[in-house]
C-alpha cells in the first residue's frame, strides 16, 4: 500500500478536525465560496475597506430584484439571447453545408480547405471593426459576427467526423449497395454525429463569447454587454457583478442543455454494443 | 493481452497499414504538388474579383480598398516601423500572460487530477469561475486594475488558464486504470508510475489544452486590445476603423490572422516532435 492511500486517521501535521479530509465529501465543493463570500461580508461588518469600488452582497442582490423587478434585465438578457440563437443557427446551418461539403469532396477540400484554414487564423474579433463597417452598427452587424463565430467551429468538426469514418464501414454499405443517400443517412451521418456535436457545442460557446465582444464593440442596442460596460462607465460596481453573474449563468446553461442533449441524441451509441 | 504487450517489451505495434504498398514516391510527389496548387484558384479568384471591384469601384473604396492598396499601406506602415512595434507589444503581452495562465492551469490541472481531495475542493469553483468567458471579466477588471497592461496580462493568463487546467485534469484522469495496474505489478515507485505511464498517456490531451490555451490567448488579446489599448495590433485595427482607413484594418488583420497561424503551427510542429513514440493507427 502506498503512502497516499493511508488512512486519514493517521497522525500528520493537520489535528484531525482540521484535515481536509474530515469535511464529508459533498460539502467540500463548497468551503471555498463559503469562505469568501464570508470575507466579502467580513470585509464591511468589520469596515476593512472604504473603496467606493467594493460593494456590499446585499447590493448586488438588491440591484438584481431591482432589475429583474422593472423587466430591464428580462429585456437585456432577451436581447443577447435573441442575437445570439439567430447568428448561432445561421452560421451553424452554413458551417454544416460547408464542412460536409468539404468532408465528401477530396476536390473541395484541396480547392477551399486552406483558404478556410488560413482564415479561421484570423483573430475572431479582428473581423468586428469590418463587419462594422460592412453591415453597420446594429443588429445586421451583430447577427453577422456571432454568425461567422459559430461557423469555423461547425465546419472544422463536420469535416473531421467526415473524413474520420472508417473506410471498412463505407465498404459494407457498399457490398449492400446503398444507394448515395442511403450512405450518407446511415453510414456517414451517425459515424460523423459525435464529432458535429463537439463542433456545434463550441459554436454555442464562441457564440456567446461573440454576444459580449459584439455588445462591447458595437454598443448600440441593449444586451448583457451593454448592461456591463454601461455599469463600468458609471462606475457602478453592483451592476458589473450582476452582469458577470447573468454571464456566467448563462455559460452554465449552455453548457449544461448541450451536455443533455448530447446524451439524449448519442444515446444510441451506449445501447448499440448490447444488440450483439 | 495484445494491448499491453507493447508496453511490457517496448516494442512499437506495427500498424497494419505498413502491409500494403505504399505508393511510389514519384506519384506521392506528383499528389502533394497537385494539392498545393489546387490550393491557388480559390483565393487568388477572390482576390481578382475584390480588385477588379476596386478598380472599376463597384463598391466605394471606403468600404473595400484594393487588394494593391492594402499591400502598399501594409508595405508604408511596415517601413515606418509602426507593424513591428505594435506586433512585438502584442506578442509580448501574449507571452506573459500566457506564461502565467499556463503556468497556474498546469499546477491547478495536476493538483485536481492526482489528488482526489484537492480536485473535491477546487473543482466546483474552478467550474462557476470557467463559465464565465475572459470577456465577461473584463469590464469588472477595468474597474479593479484600470486598463494598464496589468489588465491585458490578467485577461489573457484567465483565458489560457481555463483550457489548460481543465485537460490537463481530464488527460490525467483519463489515464487508464489497466496500465496503471499494470505498473504497480511491477512496483514502480511514484515517480516511475508518473514519469513513464502517466505522462506518456496524459501528454496528448494536456498538450491540446496548449494548443486551445495558446489560441484562447491570442483571441482573448485581441478583444482587449480593441477594447483599452493605445498600442498593439488590436489599437491598430481600431485606430484605422476610426479614421475609415480601412487598409491599415485590413493589413492589422493580415498580421493578427498570420500570427495566429505561426503560434499554432509552432505548438504543433513541437507536439510532433515530443510524440515521435507514439505509432498512429491511420
Amino acid at each position: 500500500m502506498t503512502r497516499s492511500t493511508q488512512p486519514i486517521s493517521s497522525p500528520g501535521r493537520w489535528p484531525h478536525w482540521l484535515h481536509p479530509a474530515a469535511v464529508p465529501k459533498p460539502l467540500r465543493g463548497w468551503v471555498i465560496p463559503v469562505m469568501l463570500l464570508t470575507l466579502w461580508w467580513a470585509a464591511f461588518r468589520f469596515g476593512w475597506t472604504t473603496s467606493q469600488l467594493f460593494v456590499p452582497l446585499s447590493k448586488v442582490v438588491d440591484t438584481g430584484l431591482r432589475m429583474a423587478g422593472s423587466g430591464e434585465l428580462a429585456h437585456a438578457l432577451g436581447a443577447s439571447l435573441y442575437r445570439m440563437v439567430l447568428g448561432f443557427v445561421i452560421g451553424t446551418a452554413i458551417g454544416l453545408a460547408v464542412g460536409t461539403a468539404l468532408g465528401v469532396s477530396r476536390l473541395l477540400e484541396n480547392l477551399i480547405g486552406p483558404t478556410f484554414h488560413t482564415l479561421k487564423q484570423v483573430s475572431l474579433f479582428a473581423w468586428i471593426p469590418l463587419i462594422s463597417l460592412w453591415f453597420g452598427l446594429g443588429d445586421l452587424a451583430k447577427i453577422a459576427f456571432l454568425s461567422l463565430a459559430a461557423f469555423f467551429p461547425v465546419v472544422l468538426n463536420t469535416f473531421e467526423g467526415i473524413r474520420s469514418v472508417p473506410r471498412a464501414h463505407l465498404e459494407v454499405a457498399r457490398v449492400f449497395a446503398f444507394g448515395p443517400w442511403q450512405v450518407f443517412a446511415r453510414v456517414v451521418w451517425p459515424a460523423a454525429l459525435p464529432s458535429i456535436f463537439t463542433g456545434i457545442y463550441l459554436a454555442l460557446i464562441y457564440a456567446w463569447l461573440a454576444t459580449l465582444g459584439a455588445e462591447y464593440l458595437l454598443t448600440s442596442g441593449s444586451g448583457i454587454g451593454n448592461l456591463l460596460v454601461d455599469g463600468r462607465e458609471h462606475f457602478w460596481m453592483d451592476q458589473v457583478l450582476l452582469g458577470v453573474l447573468v454571464v456566467g449563468a448563462v455559460g452554465f446553461a449552455l453548457n449544461w442543455s448541450a451536455s443533455q442533449l448530447e446524451r439524449r441524441l448519442l444515446a444510441w451509441r451506449g445501447r448499440s454494443t448490447a444488440q450483439f | 493481452m495484445s494491448a499491453y504487450s507493447s508496453v511490457l517489451t517496448l516494442d512499437p505495434v506495427l500498424p497494419t497499414q505498413a502491409a500494403t504498398p505504399t505508393p511510389r514516391p514519384r506519384r506521392r510527389l506528383w499528389s502533394a504538388l497537385g494539392r498545393a496548387l489546387l490550393a491557388w484558384p480559390f483565393p487568388l479568384a477572390v482576390l481578382l474579383l475584390w480588385q477588379l471591384a476596386a478598380t472599376y469601384e463597384w463598391v466605394p473604396s471606403q468600404i473595400l480598398p484594393s487588394p494593391a492598396t492594402v499591400a502598399g499601406t501594409f508595405a508604408d506602415l511596415w517601413r515606418s516601423g509602426e507593424l513591428q512595434d505594435n506586433t512585438a507589444i502584442s506578442l509580448w503581452r501574449v507571452l506573459w500572460g500566457f506564461s502565467a495562465g499556463a503556468t497556474l492551469g498546469f499546477v491547478l490541472g495536476v493538483a485536481m487530477g492526482l489528488s482526489p481531495l484537492t480536485k473535491d475542493y477546487l473543482y466546483p469553483t474552478f467550474k462557476t469561475f470557467a463559465q464565465v468567458p475572459a470577456l465577461g471579466w473584463l469590464p469588472l477588471l477595468m474597474m479593479l486594475v484600470g486598463i494598464d497592461e496589468a489588465l491585458k496580462i490578467i485577461l489573457i493568463a484567465k483565458a489560457s488558464l481555463v483550457p489548460i487546467a481543465l485537460n490537463t485534469y481530464k488527460g490525467l484522469q483519463n489515464v487508464p486504470t489497466t496500465q496503471i495496474e499494470l505498473a504497480r505489478v511491477y512496483r514502480f515507485s511514484r515517480w516511475q508510475l508518473l514519469r513513464h505511464v502517466v505522462l506518456p498517456s496524459a501528454f496528448p490531451p494536456i498538450w491540446n489544452g496548449v494548443r486551445y490555451g495558446l489560441t484562447h490567448a491570442w483571441l482573448a488579446l485581441v478583444g482587449v486590445e480593441l477594447l483599452a489599448s493605445s498600442e498593439g495590433l488590436g489599437f491598430l485595427i481600431v485606430y484605422g476603423r476610426q479614421l475609415y482607413q480601412l487598409d491599415v484594418v485590413l493589413a492589422a488583420v493580415v498580421v493578427v490572422g498570420a500570427i495566429g497561424w505561426a503560434l499554432d503551427r509552432v505548438l504543433a510542429v513541437i507536439e510532433k516532435r515530443l510524440l515521435r513514440w507514439r505509432v498512429e493507427g491511420f
